[in-house]
């Protein structure tokens, strides 16, 4: 075990190595560049910042410069917000984002979880139809429509809520709210799936047979084999949803990372773009070698390899 | 004379499928004495696990039993809860599957699944109900109890996980033992290692057993009583001895004839029973075996053959067995 998390850390550096070098390259082959659209500056101004930032050095130069760099710790200044770090902007957002995110997944599996297993108990009846028909809604419905649905329930007609900003607790459900329903749908429906073909196994025949009740025999011996999918889409689902949600951070007023993503590529801030990718590339990976560590936990018959 | 243990009389049960109505069942009765070993034998679809598992109530959606009745252990099981059969499954009847490689539950060790069963219909403390499992373990021969209690089913063999799935059957000590195929998933050495197993069991703990297989050898070895069934029909019903060297229904002389001889040589073809099963939306309306046996006659396409007493514990559903019984009554 031990050894399998060493093995796919360093794996998952070369991994956050390769598609750092691949965003640099690629980012620098789109049109355009930070300075590019200002039409108040100079060429003569243009070209001094563009060396202030050494951006006139010869692509593979500035590659090893950005590199050598960021091994450092430095992922240098953000090319349009002027004197802020990456790093800086990185840490003072992204917090704000992970914490939405955790709150969503949490919300997701805890609701995700239950109904599908409902669903997946009652196949074919009301239940089932009923959860069937919300959880299509839910994968259907994209979270602008949602957001916008929300914000014009809670905050403009009913006034039950906070329509932007993160300052006390009642201001996050919304937010949360929208982050929630695709993954919550999304699970209900990978979880009744899931559910319903271990329920046809053979083991779950014999636990019946041995005189478990259907309740222990859902519990017991079909949910935890059935979690497995659930689980392995977890993983990335939490990693993607942690650097934010450009949709939902734009709507409710959020100060999120979300917003940093999008911003920075059609600005072509370049050293924005690299932090805010690496560090996307960073949890993906990271989530992936949970989910693989839960995995084992769950079924002994998988081997770490 | 004792109480039966199981007594099963015209037992119908259909599958109500969107194609129609699957009559599995068509009027299946049998008795069953303590300690019994009654074979069940007939090919896939005959109704042979369908009747076992109607004794537990475990009958898959969408079968339901439409008529007849069944006591088994002094229960009126067609009119039993799911509570109470919850009460009786693994306790008063149990059964072991086919396929050890998918019956227990790959995620709990076998030490878990083993405890769990005796923990539910006993009261003894999670310690008891180890030690029980310790010792289940030893009486199905497994070696080093205390490391196997603590596996995973994955890292047994099949003989071991189909000794370990017998263990969990008989925790508590049941009346009665259904054996669904229990050494069809298994290599042939390992067959017979598992039917000694279970004969060497019965004699220890006298619980009766039926034998579900279409494996005529394994009923041979094991069996004192064969129930033959087709087509949801028990169509032949007698001693082992009685059904190996008087078989008297054509059915039965078909299986019989199509087992491989010892004695035949190799460029020798194996005798099949020519045609295709019955299918049971549409059951025919006189003998389900008549349209691919070789004697039928055309009273057999029109209606369903009486029973036939043969001897005390033989008796088989077929035209020509009555015919010769009438012509014999006649004689005498």
């Amino acid at each position: 075990m031990g050894k399998y998390i060493v093995k796919r850390i360093a794996m998952g550096i070369l991994s956050v190595f390769i598609v750092a070098t691949l965003t640099f390259f690629l980012m620098n082959l789109v049109p355009g560049g930070p300075f590019v659209a200002e039409k108040s500056i100079s060429k003569a101004a243009q070209e001094a910042l563009e060396a202030k930032f050494g951006l006139d050095k010869p692509l593979l130069q500035r590659y090893t410069t950005y590199m050598t760099d960021f091994l450092q710790g430095d992922m240098g200044f953000s090319l349009r917000q002027r004197g802020r770090t990456v790093s800086d902007i990185i840490f003072s957002k992204f917090p704000v984002s992970a914490r939405l995110a955790g709150i969503a997944v949490v919300v997701a599996l805890c609701v995700g979880i239950p109904l599908g297993c409902v669903s997946a108990y009652n196949r074919g009846k009301l239940p089932d139809n009923f959860i069937i028909v919300l959880g299509t809604c839910g994968i259907a419905i994209p979270s602008f429509i949602s957001s916008v649905l929300l914000l014009y329930t809670f905050g403009s007609w009913l006034q039950l809520l906070p329509t932007m900003g993160l300052n006390d607790a009642a201001s996050y459900i919304m937010p949360v709210t929208a982050l929630a329903i695709y993954p919550t749908a999304y699970i209900t429906r990978l979880m009744r799936s899931s559910l319903l073909d271990v329920m046809g196994q053979d083991y779950i025949r014999t636990a019946k047979a041995m005189g478990l009740s259907s309740f222990m025999t859902l519990f017991k011996h079909a949910l935890r084999n059935a979690l497995l999918p659930v689980i392995a889409y977890v993983g990335p689902m939490l990693a993607s949803l942690m650097t934010g949600s450009f949709v939902v951070e734009k709507i409710f007023t959020i100060p999120g990372l979300g917003r940093e993503f999008v911003s920075s590529i059609t600005n072509r801030d370049y050293t924005m773009i690299m932090g805010t990718t690496i560090i996307l590339a960073a949890l993906v990976i990271a989530a992936n070698v949970l989910v693989d560590i839960l995995y084992k936990v769950i079924d002994p018959r998988i081997k770490l390899k | 004379m004792s109480e039966k243990l199981l007594e099963i009389k015209d037992e119908h049960l259909s599958f109500f499928t969107p194609a129609g109505e699957v009559k599995a069942l068509n009027g299946v009765s049998f008795s069953l004495d303590e300690g019994e070993v009654l074979g069940i034998v007939g090919e896939s679809g005959s109704g042979k696990s369908v009747t076992a598992y109607s004794i537990m109530g475990l009958t898959a959606y969408p079968g339901r039993l439409i008529g007849g009745t069944i006591r088994f252990n002094g229960h009126q099981v067609e009119r039993m809860s799911e509570k109470e059969f919850r009460k009786m499954r693994g306790n008063e009847v149990s059964i072991i599957f086919q396929d050890p490689m998918t019956s227990l539950n790959p995620v709990y060790t076998i030490g878990n699944q083993i405890e769990e069963v005796i923990r539910l219909h006993t009261d003894k403390s999670k310690g008891e109900a180890r030690a029980r499992a310790k010792e289940l373990l030893e009486l199905v021969g497994i070696n080093e109890p205390d490391k196997r209690l603590k596996q995973y089913p994955h890292e047994l063999s099949g003989g071991m996980r189909q000794r370990v799935m017998i263990a969990i059957a008989l925790a508590c000590e049941p009346k009665l033992l259904i054996a669904d195929e229990p050494t069809t998933a298994l290599d042939v050495t390992i067959q017979a290692q598992i039917l000694e197993l279970m004969q060497e069991l019965r004699q220890k703990m006298g619980m009766s057993i039926i034998m579900i297989t279409h494996d005529l050898g394994v009923v041979a070895s094991m069996c004192e009583r064969i129930a033959v069934m087709y087509a949801g029909h028990i169509v032949e019903y007698g001693s082992t001895d009685e059904i190996f060297y008087h078989p008297s229904h054509e059915y039965t002389k078909g299986l019989i004839g199509s087992i491989p001889k010892l004695t035949t040589e190799e460029s020798e073809r194996l005798v099949p029973i020519e045609g295709q099963p019955v299918d049971l939306l549409n059951p025919p309306a006189g003998c389900p075996f008549a349209p691919r046996c070789r004697s039928c006659m055309k009273v057999c396409l029109r209606r369903m053959p009486p029973k036939t007493q043969l001897s005390d514990t033989h008796y088989s559903y077929c035209w020509l067995r009555q015919k010769e019984a009438a012509e014999g009554g006649e004689r005498a």
